[in-house]
């Protein structure tokens, strides 16, 4: 059979199976668990963050220098090389991993704060609200802002706290029309008419009945957004633009490797590899939550 | 048709009025400027400098002077390259720009489409999984890795390509590779995607029933269709393609929009930033208006909204 018409089968014996309503968490995480490419890519994950993060505490510094070393091919004790300074390359790309994995989570949360309370109230209110609401989105996205970012960056000095806000702001636009299209789908039921007949307040109706009713399709696309943010902090640190020494992210990494590639190429490698193998693992996850967390998808 | 393409080119000018508005004051309120060099000038000398520039005018009427010119096709002067208008300066950077995106953009097409179409013909086979991996593979490895990596391999060990540089044929190659392998691999997941969904509907069943041959299934009734993700994708790509231009042009260090941009903004030459922001927002607009015309073209029911 067609997969369209397979699809369409499908969506009538799903949309009664929601009609039950709890299962609907239940049934997305048996979903993602039969899913091997995502929960693999799931756990690697975990896997290097733990490892970033444990990097903290064990093995050289990544700033230790040791200039009489210089740059080393990988041996019993460097196990990924050093670099030009003769700094350990596994404690740099771990360090390296904690600040990219902190840019991609931290940025992710400011477009997740935006984007959410943007969406949410443009399609809560609606009406005029509404439609000069998401016209201004409309605008902001034609406006190339990677443009802005670099512009920012250049001119206002290059420290963490600026690339979160810079990149989070960047990455709201499409949060905000997701959230705003879930909640024009569930404003109209008859648990949110309930909430408004107790008489609670607008915000509060907004904040505890409908934002936690939209989160499905927003971790989705969150999930989406890391390896996008991580992707652009490590374009500005690849142009110079990004995290500074002694500070390094992955981004910085490449960009010191594709300088000395020709003679060290692990230099290269080993950076571009971590950042690459983290890039698959969000990716992966982020396909089969949406897989899974579609409601109209097909039950296996 | 016309009334939607006028409406959109109207949208265009609040659009192209706030980046330019946004811009000029990102750039007069950065610290520094641009004639603040290691030697320090003169007081009496950078003041008649910027006299000649006009810097010494308020914000407001420096903002309208350069709109009023720009709006003539004047874009004032650069200031690091002295003899040179920011309107020639980008009159040789833009087509060098312009070909690097043709070429990235035929080798997506042609490598992404081709792999697609395999994909989609046989779908969970291994005809579909070994090209769709191939694509997985070709979107996680940023362009500025793959980059490196491409050098590495045909300009230093194998010698093929020089490694930089915008002079000879071949030196178009691996650029337009490192920039087109990441679009061919999501052209490739949208024309599977899109070919799925076609060959599942009931014009085609109806084609196969009469016996069409399955070549003129896929390219006569199906292809059109299934090609309207890619088209969609294409006018937001504009704008990754536009941190693809900074960074491949900065890796194979080609003259285009992109570097002349980033040393504009580091060496605060105030005219060009602008003229550069300016080149690419009407690019990224005329762009988008072509993928929503082409768009319109493929899907017949969209023709009368």
């Amino acid at each position: 059979m067609s997969e369209a018409a397979n699809n369409q089968k499908n969506e009538v014996i799903d949309l009664a199976h929601v009609e039950k309503g709890s299962s609907l968490w239940s049934d997305s995480w048996r979903r993602l668990s039969k899913n091997h490419l995502a929960v693999g890519g799931g756990f690697l994950l975990l896997a290097i963050a733990i490892v970033c993060v444990l990097g903290i505490w064990i093995g050289q510094s990544h700033e230790e220098q040791n200039l009489s070393l210089g740059p080393t091919a990988p041996s019993s004790d460097h196990w990924l090389g050093t670099d030009m300074l003769g700094r350990d390359m596994l404690a740099r790309i771990l360090f390296g991993g904690r600040i990219s994995l902190l840019v991609g989570l931290v940025a992710t949360f400011v477009s997740l704060v935006i984007g959410v309370i943007y969406g949410t109230v443009s399609g809560y209110i609606g009406g005029k609200v509404d439609s000069v609401m998401m016209r201004i989105v409309d605008i902001l996205y034609t406006i190339p802002f990677i443009i802005f970012v670099i512009l920012l960056m250049v001119f206002f000095g290059r420290n963490l706290v600026l690339i979160f806000v810079a990149i989070g702001a960047v990455e709201w636009l499409t949060m905000a029309r997701i959230v705003r299209g879930q909640v024009l789908s569930i404003k109209n039921e008859e648990f949110i008419e309930a909430a408004q007949a107790l008489g609670l307040s607008r915000m509060r109706i907004i904040f505890r009945h409908i934002i936690p009713n939209v989160i499905g399709p927003v971790i989705v696309y969150a999930t989406l957004t890391v390896p996008s943010v991580m992707l652009l902090e490590a374009v500005l640190s690849f142009l110079g633009l990004g995290v500074q020494a002694p500070a390094t992210s992955w981004g910085a990494l490449i960009k010191e490797g594709a300088d000395a590639m020709e003679e060290y190429p692990w230099m290269l490698l080993f950076p571009g590899g971590a950042l690459a193998i983290t890039l698959f693992c969000l990716n992966f996850l982020g396909d089969g939550l949406r897989d899974a967390l579609d409601v109209r998808r097909s039950k296996d | 048709m016309i009334r939607f393409i006028l409406i959109r080119l109207l949208q265009a000018i609040p659009v192209l009025l706030i980046i330019s508005v946004v811009t000029f004051a990102m750039v007069r309120t950065a610290p520094g400027g641009p004639f603040d060099q290691e030697v320090k000038m003169q007081d009496e000398v950078k003041a008649a400098i910027e006299a000649h520039y006009g810097l010494d005018k308020s914000a407001i009427e420096q903002y309208f002077v350069w709109l009023g010119n720009a709006l003539q096709g004047d874009l004032g002067p650069s200031f690091k390259y002295p003899n040179r208008s920011v309107h020639e300066l980008i009159g040789d950077a833009f087509p060098v720009s312009l070909e690097l995106g043709i070429w990235a953009m035929l080798v997506a097409l042609t490598l992404g489409v081709g792999a697609g179409l395999i994909a989609s013909t046989r779908p969970n086979t291994s005809r579909d999984y070994l090209p769709m991996s191939i694509a997985m593979f070709g979107i996680c490895i940023p362009r500025f890795v793959m980059g490196p990596l491409l050098i590495l391999v045909f300009s230093i060990y194998l010698q093929w390509y020089n490694s930089s540089g915008w002079f000879f044929a071949s030196d178009r190659v691996l650029p337009a590779l490192t920039m087109g392998i990441y679009y061919a691999a999501y052209v490739a997941r949208l024309t599977r995607g899109g070919m799925l969904e076609v060959l599942g509907q009931d014009y085609i069943r109806t084609a196969r029933a009469k016996g069409a041959d399955e070549k003129r299934i896929i390219f006569k009734h199906a292809f059109k269709g299934g090609m309207r993700p890619v088209v969609s994708f294409f006018g937001p790509a504009m704008a990754n393609l536009l941190a693809g231009s900074f960074i491949v042009e900065s890796i194979f260090q080609i003259p285009g929009l992109g570097r002349y941009f980033i040393m504009a903004a580091f060496n605060r030459d105030y005219f060009l930033i602008q003229g550069t922001v300016m080149t690419y927002a009407v690019l990224i607009i005329v762009l988008n208006l072509l993928a929503d015309i082409l768009l319109v073209w493929l899907s017949p029911r969209l023709r009368f909204d």
